[in-house]
């Protein structure tokens, strides 16, 4: 018993481990991490990025008649260092990939991307030199609404789907808060992932590489 | 037809080409190496007045003999006439023209368009620097027909450079020497007009 003890306090993790197993065992029984999630969840500023016809969506989505302060979306930030959650609606070109790279950079921790939009998505219909296919391969994105422009109904029910994967997270896994900074190539995805997200598809594989 | 192109042949005699006449719009070919002469003529002479360049484009056609045109619109504010007047260059010479910044300062950033978009390049410019793609951009003119609708580089190579540029490099010299004058730079940037730096330059060499 003496002998366990003391082994026990000598080694360097022992009062990590036990702090750990506390706070779990606080978190269980007293539901702060639901308490914490149902917090996040129904209070969420949006940071808008709103650079096509998707932001005339977002702004009747944010209007009296859809209004999203119904859902704890009252304030919007726009400065990215107060912003909670990022609506890139809109297409977005390769000029604006490092300026929406530097936004989610700024947003301070936790923080989410919703993806409005069959251009932010996937790069929609404009397939050609200047856009990004689909803005997955700048920044993470936690919710990708479908839509040319999605209906303010749509952008709401992204919403909610972006609730009830918060309220899904856990307080005690550190991996879902981590930044994810560009690699030394100074790309988010391997190159042969991003070559495969932004290969053409519907009518667009119609159209050829070279003149 | 517009009754300009027979008072500029009497002046200007071969430097006004072929006219054509089309959907009621009168388009004069005019020699490149004589271009700001005739400008200069339809701006100044009182008769003629074509005191408003409302916009400078290219055309590159399909038919690969089919020399690039340069295309100048000109409005007369006080006739309500419009002239349009067209350069023509042989795609696989040097595109290269007279800039005519100094007739018209509004034609500045729509020459850096034509430069960006086309290659062609204007003489004298002040600040020839391209205007909707970054100045960085590697890949080339995407305009022309020998462009690829894709770009020339692969998707990921794209992303990468994208992510890599300067967001803020946007700015000419002139423009960063504006804002430290108004003591509103930042260092990084106070550091660039230091160094008259604009980047790497891919069509510099």
């Amino acid at each position: 018993m003496g002998k366990h003890a003391v082994s026990g306090v000598t080694s360097p993790n022992w009062l990590t481990t036990r702090f750990e197993e506390l706070v779990k065992w606080v978190l269980s029984v007293s539901g702060a991490n639901k308490a914490v999630n149902w917090s996040r969840a129904n209070s969420l500023w949006p940071m808008p990025f709103g650079t096509a016809c998707c932001a005339i969506e977002f702004m009747a989505t944010a209007a009296s008649r859809f209004d999203f302060a119904r859902f704890g979306m009252e304030r919007q930030a726009f400065s990215p260092r107060q912003a909670d959650v990022l609506i890139c609606a809109g297409r977005l070109p390769f000029k604006l990939a490092p300026v929406i790279r530097r936004i989610y950079d700024q947003m301070p921790q936790p923080k989410w991307v919703i993806s409005m939009g069959a251009c932010a998505s996937t790069g929609g219909i404009f397939d050609n030199y200047a856009m990004v296919q689909g803005i997955d391969t700048i920044v993470p994105v936690d919710v990708y609404v479908p839509g040319c422009p999605p209906r303010p109904e749509g952008l709401l029910y992204g919403v909610l789907l972006l609730h009830k994967k918060i309220k899904g997270e856990s307080l005690l896994d550190p991996s879902v808060r981590e930044e994810q900074p560009l690699d030394e190539r100074g790309l988010r995805l391997p190159p042969e992932t991003i070559d495969e997200i932004s290969e053409p598809f519907g009518n667009s594989v119609h159209q050829f590489r070279s003149a | 037809m517009n009754p300009s192109v027979e008072a500029g042949r009497a002046t200007l005699g071969s430097a006004i080409g072929r006219v054509v006449e089309s959907c009621g719009d009168t388009i004069v070919y005019v020699a490149a190496e004589r271009l700001r002469d005739v400008l200069t003529w339809l701006r100044d002479t009182p008769g003629e007045a074509y005191d408003y360049l409302v916009d400078i484009t290219a055309v590159e056609y399909r038919d690969r003999e089919r020399p690039l045109e340069v295309v100048y619109t000109l409005r007369s504010l006080g006739r309500g006439a419009e002239l349009r007047v067209k350069v023509e260059l042989d795609p696989r010479g040097a595109l290269t023209l007279d800039s005519v910044v100094p007739l018209w300062q509004g034609a500045n950033w729509l020459e850096r368009e034509v430069y960006d978009m086309f290659g062609v390049s204007f003489r004298e410019h002040p600040d020839l620097r391209r205007i909707l793609m970054w100045e960085t951009y590697a890949e080339g003119y995407p305009l022309r027909k020998d462009f690829p609708l894709r770009g020339r580089f692969s998707r990921a190579e794209q992303v990468r450079q994208a992510l890599t540029a300067n967001p803020e490099a946007h700015y000419s010299i002139d423009e960063l020497s504006i804002a430290a004058a108004a003591a509103a730079l930042p260092a990084d940037m106070a550091e660039r007009l230091r160094r008259g730096e604009r980047g790497t330059l891919p069509h510099s060499e």
